[in-house]
């Protein structure tokens, strides 16, 4: 048994943009996910957080093998994941499960939750027989918090908590090792999100289980968190242990992003100083050369920083497996760098997602012009 | 105290079906907006913040809905003005920018065009004017090569751009009152701080009061100047935004702040959380609607509602609030 | 001091000792309908008077009673008599049997033509949804070529290349009109269905494919399409009346059915106009019968409907 549950080497996923309707001809790449590299260690939480485009919920499907890998590798428990096929695929994502955003959409509203429940342990030869599969169920619908009459209920009867926690259970029912949190609380209402989130620290306390959640919410991921990635425009620009990420950033964007997360408290508020990001995420279809951060980056050097794309890489004198990827770390950290305006550049949206919507009321329509 | 901008007085707001007893949404709200104030209605689904911004803005549908009450702006009661007058309103006295930019901008026409109408209209300006205005005021919110922009499409845009725009288009006019549904809530962390401070710095400006609605305790701690937390379409309390957040009186708010992961604490710890769900609600009229799922409920709270009550420059609708020197 | 609510909210969910499915929520709201409610009572009646046609028919619809006739000028047809309530047809024969008995074949080329139309086109469907790629690409193509043409025509078409034209042809016709539309719906929420979270979650689960596409995609993507065969059934009763209107289907004299007594009522409109009013009213009828019923279908499958 090695320490590592799992570790990514070089982890990129490109998707093709294709133009025409019969011959697809592809015109360019969405760099997604750009070379990543993590460990996760047995039992441990790590949380990986960014914002919308940065690739942390392409990665995460990329790691359970819902999406293609371009290149790079995934070894899961010693075993090599992202060359499997198949039959064995199949057999192996019992140890690997995930926990989607949306309980709604991820539970087949055509099911009740015990065929839901079951249908899992029957794809992988966990069940034992009706009598020993009805206790189990049981077992996992009281596990997350349900009464067993759930069992026989359909999803839209739950409100969304509730949902989610059926989701979780689902996740557990194959007994897995590894458990994939994409947003598991954005889209509950900030009363249920503690809910869920204790839920997920105690299921892990009591089985042993490693997660990997991943959330644009740095105040969630923090708090779960034993260690955090932080992506930006499809690579990890910062990892750090939890604690040490707030009380220690070192990479500009860790910073800027940390000073935009609201806190609930009007003292802390009215005299924290905000690091104000200008203009918007780049393209992940035309990422920036060099560091990727570097068009939007407040201590953007002349040299180096467009040219050159920086490695993580621990600094001296911090705490252990706290890596960045900035060539003026140091410099930005002893304060011998000082903070600039950047002029905003915008960016032409451009790509699938540009369509106009079908229908929308204008505002001023809205507005009675 | 000098004369409120807007006054809600016992607002409520009942949707009507068929055959099936009315939905109260809304249920005796009463608050007040001075001129230049940031005020806040904070809360979660369901809780009716965003009907009461539609029912000031009289956008609710006229089929299938009963309000009751008054919105007096400025002495007028907007409950009651003709709908003529409250199209001329709309747009020049008060304006509202809404959570999704996307569909609240007709994609299909120009952005500059879309700006120079509210010009035209509300301020009678002649196209070459607006079209400067326009340039100017997208400048304003920080929008880069203005001039270039107001023949760019709405889906050419950013997210984050897309809702400076929807704020250009609602200052226009320079109106007294804007209301702010959740305006960042679709927007990345980094961008909500873009157009948090970019309402902050022109509200300050312009003197423009903002009602802002959201449901992040985050976004209203460093914003607003009071704050009302809703709760099952009542408020329960508000106070002034340090006193709230300080010593918060009711239970729901006491527990919504507990609930929320801070940055700010020591992570791991488990969370407060409130039990059960806003779907547990009992009803209002005989009843606290929290109680079932209070911590400090008492026998009387599922069977009396709550009076409200002021407690030090604070309004409390609770029978057993948390301590104040707790 | 805490209060038992919380807790005899928490039993509240065991009370109710099983949980409404999907579709028996979908059946509730359509008896809520009043326009489902019409509709399928026109089809209900549709339904039982050709099960029991030959029984409720006065008389043998193949049999001419020239007593009719009698104390009238040869070129008229004769009126409502005492036991004929509809007069006779240009044969001689009891107009009202006929119109009565017409109803089983009306329903026969109806239900036939779009059950098999229903049953290719599911299979094209799925095949293409479940497995995309070049498969869909060429089932799609096919399809397209189908529905380039328009629909009477194509149905035309086919029903006159068979050397003999017969109630069998007027079914295959029109059932291949059906196919192109179910297929192309059913593929488009196959594919939707593809991309969806629950999908996603079941693939992620490690549940076998085909099991996927069995129990979560196809039940999912079917909802529509039962819909359109509701829909379908309209036009396809509507098809097949035009079809043999134009000669097209069995010429059979003897045979009772709608579209082939509206062909043969056209040279007698100016004597007999009620010879092409009866059939016309009774094909529209039983069309805006399906119509009624699959449109509430479709609001009551719609997942926005439910509360």
């Amino acid at each position: 048994m090695t320490e590592n549950l799992l570790e990514v080497d070089d982890l990129a996923v490109h998707f093709p943009i294709t133009r025409g309707v019969v011959l697809n001809k592809t015109v360019g790449h969405v760099y997604a996910v750009d070379g990543v590299s993590l460990t996760i260690r047995r039992g441990e939480t790590y949380g990986l957080v960014g914002e919308s485009g940065c690739g942390k919920s392409t990665l995460g499907r990329a790691i359970l093998r819902l999406t293609d890998l371009t290149r790079g590798a995934v070894r899961f428990d010693g075993q090599d994941v992202a060359g499997l096929k198949g039959e064995e695929l199949r057999r192996a994502r019992r140890r690997f499960q995930m926990v989607f955003q949306d309980p709604m959409s991820s539970l087949d509203p055509r099911q009740s939750v015990e065929s839901l429940l079951i249908e899992g342990m029957k794809a992988h030869g966990l069940s034992k027989g009706p009598e020993a599969d009805h206790a189990r169920l049981r077992e996992l619908v009281d596990a997350v918090g349900l009464p067993a009459g759930a069992l026989r209920r359909y999803p839209h009867e739950f409100s969304g908590g509730q949902r989610q926690r059926i989701g979780i259970a689902r996740a557990l029912c194959v007994e897995p090792d590894l458990i994939v949190a994409d947003e598991p609380v954005s889209a509950l209402d900030v009363s249920v999100q503690a809910q869920v989130l204790n839920l997920l620290s105690r299921l892990q306390r009591e089985l042993g289980l490693t997660y990997l959640v991943i959330a644009h919410d740095l105040a969630v991921v923090r708090h779960v968190s034993d260690r955090v990635g932080v992506m930006y425009l499809g690579g990890i620009v910062e990892e750090a242990p939890a604690t040490d990420l707030y009380a220690d950033p070192q990479h500009p964007y860790t910073r800027a992003l940390l000073s935009a997360v609201p806190v609930p408290d009007p003292e802390l508020e009215d005299r924290r100083e905000r690091i104000l990001l200008t203009g918007d995420l780049p393209s992940p279809a035309a990422p920036p050369a060099g560091c990727r951060f570097h068009t939007r980056c407040p201590w953007r050097q002349p040299e180096r920083c467009d040219t050159e794309r920086p490695e993580l890489r621990q600094l001296d004198g911090a705490v252990e497996g706290h890596r960045v990827a900035c060539h003026y770390a140091e410099a930005i950290r002893e304060g011998r760098l000082a903070r600039h305006t950047v002029e905003p550049q915008s960016f032409e949206v451009d790509g699938p997602s540009s369509a106009p919507p079908e229908h929308a009321a204008s505002v001023n329509e809205i507005l009675g012009m | 105290m000098t004369t409120p901008l807007l006054e809600v007085e016992d607002l409520g707001v009942a949707f009507t079906r068929k055959g099936e007893p009315d939905s109260v949404a809304v249920d005796g709200v009463s608050f007040d907006v001075q001129p230049g104030e940031v005020v806040g209605l904070v809360g979660e689904s369901g809780c009716g913040k965003s009907v009461t911004s539609l029912a000031i803005m009289r956008l609710l549908p006229e089929r299938g809905v009963r309000v009751s009450g008054s919105a007096r702006m400025e002495g007028t009661d907007l409950l009651t003005l003709s709908d003529s007058a409250m199209r001329e309103k709309r747009g020049r006295d008060l304006s509202m920018v809404f959570q999704d930019p996307l569909s609240s901008l007709n994609p299909v026409i120009e952005i500059g065009l879309q700006v120079t109408e509210v010009l035209k209209r509300h301020r009678g300006m002649k196209s070459d004017a607006a079209r400067r205005e326009a340039a100017e005021l997208l400048e304003r919110v920080g929008i880069p090569d203005p001039r270039r922009r107001l023949d760019s499409y709405p889906h050419q845009m950013s997210g984050g751009m897309r809702q400076r725009v929807m704020i250009a288009i609602a200052l226009a006019c320079r109106p007294r009152l804007l209301i702010a549904d959740e305006p960042t809530t679709a927007l990345d962390v980094t961008i909500q701080a873009q157009i948090l401070e970019l309402l902050k710095e022109l509200v300050a400006d312009s003197g423009t009061a903002l009602v802002m609605i959201t449901h992040d305790l985050g976004v209203v701690a460093g914003l607003c100047d009071r704050v009302n937390v809703l709760y099952g379409g009542r408020i329960v309390e508000r106070a002034e935004r340090h006193r709230l957040f300080a010593k918060p009186r009711h239970p729901y708010t006491y527990g919504l702040l507990g609930s929320i992961p801070r940055l700010d604490a020591p992570p791991g710890e488990d969370l407060n959380a409130i039990r059960g769900s806003v779907n547990d609600n009992l009803p209002w009229a005989s009843a606290c609607a929290f109680a079932p799922r209070c911590p400090r409920a008492l026998e009387k709270c599922t069977e009396i509602t709550p009076a409200p009550e002021l407690v030090g420059g604070r309004f409390l609708r609770c029978h057993n609030p948390v301590p104040a020197e707790a | 001091m805490v209060t038992t609510w919380a807790n005899r909210r928490r039993t509240r969910i065991d009370d109710l000792a099983t949980g409404r499915s999907l579709g028996a929520d979908a059946l509730v709201r359509l008896r809520r309908n009043p326009v489902a409610i019409v509709g399928a009572v026109i089809i209900a009646l549709f339904i039982l008077v050709s099960i029991f046609a030959p029984w409720i028919a006065p008389h043998d619809a193949s049999q001419a009673f020239p007593e009719l006739q009698e104390g009238l000028r040869p070129d008229v047809i004769p009126g409502a008599q005492p036991g004929f309530p509809l007069g006779s047809d240009q044969n001689g024969r009891d107009f009202f049997s006929r119109m009565i008995l017409a109803s089983r074949q009306t329903l026969l080329v109806g239900v036939f033509a779009t059950v098999i139309g229903l049953i290719f086109g599911v299979l094209i469907g799925v095949l293409a949804g479940a497995f995309g790629g070049w498969v869909d690409t060429l089932l799609m193509r096919f399809t397209d070529v189908l529905l380039s043409i328009p629909s009477l025509l194509l149905a035309i078409s086919i029903a006159a290349l068979a050397a003999r034209p017969s109630q069998t042809t007027v079914i295959i016709a029109v059932a291949i009109v059906g196919v192109p539309i179910f297929a192309r719906l059913l593929r488009g929420s196959m594919l939707a269905q593809r991309d969806s979270d629950h999908v996603t979650a079941a693939t992620a689960l490690g549940v076998k494919r085909r099991a996927i596409v069995l129990r979560h995609m196809v039940p999912n993507a079917i909802g529509p399409v039962i819909v359109q065969a509701t829909l379908t059934l309209a036009t396809a009763i509507l098809d097949a009346a035009a079809l043999s209107f134009l000669g097209l289907g069995d010429g059979d004299p003897a045979r009772a059915e709608w579209g082939l007594m509206l062909a043969n009522a056209q040279a007698y409109l100016d004597v007999r106009p009620a010879l092409a009013f009866y059939p016309a009213i009774a094909i529209i009828l039983v069309a805006l019968g399906f119509t009624l019923l699959g449109e509430a279908l479709r609001e009551a499958l719609d997942p926005k409907g439910r509360r």
